[in-house]
């Protein structure tokens, strides 16, 4: 999960993830369409690969990169629980606040 | 006395680069009420602790002042659980920036932005968690999963861990 992060944090990398959503590309069209150079490309496309969140399918004489839904799913999962904690705190927050609010509309 | 069913706000969560992680959530209060229900102790004592889990709160104080500390204590059966800090920016009912660190892990504070804003006669807040690095982020959120799933005092010693995003 830590190299779901790391890989995630870099803003390129994000927006080669961002653009794999739509279905796999090769590293000349990434790199065309985020106006990054083909080793740039290469290198986050590496660091990615590692994370597990990237894939490479061979196509007739090209490498395509495809997204794994997988480590996306997980760290979806995570920071639900995540929220989840929170969520049950402003619940009894919101208690508290009606509270208040009646005290100050008696005086 | 309001009878009808209140559609429920929604809580959101999301990170920003490796360090950040940002709650937000709608109340149906002034700014001044969620301030006060964020920072007086007797009100604190009310919401923080997530009963599902088994905690509860043992005790809340704090010295709600520019420079002034507080200490958060929970427990789960016979063990107890702190959380403390200092406040870095009071600027009731908008703005309130604390740092907190759990006391089992005290090198690695977290600063806590927090703002309310008024939107319709309600209350927007919106937490920003800053961690100490990346790593903290990760142990903090990775805890909020564990907890959920095992009870051992391991667990919840990391479940707590995650509280100190408080």
């Amino acid at each position: 999960m830590v190299e779901t992060f790391a890989a995630l944090a870099e803003p390129n990398r994000f927006r080669i993830v961002e653009l794999l959503r739509s279905g796999p590309r090769p590293v000349n069209t990434i790199g065309e369409r985020l106006a990054l150079r083909q080793p740039q490309v290469s290198k986050h496309l590496k660091v990615l690969k590692a994370a597990g969140l990237v894939e490479v399918e061979p196509r007739a004489q090209q490498r395509f990169y495809a997204l794994r839904p997988e480590p996306l799913r997980r760290l979806d999962d995570w920071l639900d629980r995540y929220r989840q904690l929170w969520d049950e705190r402003f619940d009894a927050m919101d208690e508290v606040l009606e509270e208040l609010t009646q005290k100050e509309d008696e005086g | 006395m309001m009878t009808a069913t209140r559609t429920k706000n929604t809580t959101t969560v999301e990170l920003e680069g490796d360090r950040v992680v940002v709650i937000a959530r709608t109340f149906r209060a002034p700014p001044r009420h969620v301030f006060d229900a964020w920072t007086k102790p007797e009100l604190v004592a009310r919401w923080w602790a997530p009963k599902s889990h088994g905690v509860t709160v043992k005790s809340i104080d704090a010295d709600v002042e520019i420079g002034g500390r507080y200490r958060y204590v929970l427990s789960h059966g016979d063990n107890e659980f702190a959380f403390s800090g200092e406040y870095v920016e009071i600027d009731r009912p908008g703005r309130l920036v604390y740092t907190q660190v759990f006391e089992a892990f005290p090198d690695q504070p977290t600063t806590i932005t927090v703002t309310f804003e008024e939107e319709d006669g309600l209350t927007r807040m919106v937490s920003r968690e800053v961690y100490a690095s990346a790593e903290a982020r990760t142990a903090a959120l990775e805890s909020g999963m564990e907890s959920g799933m095992r009870e051992t005092m391991d667990q919840l010693d990391e479940l707590v861990a995650e509280l100190a995003a408080g």
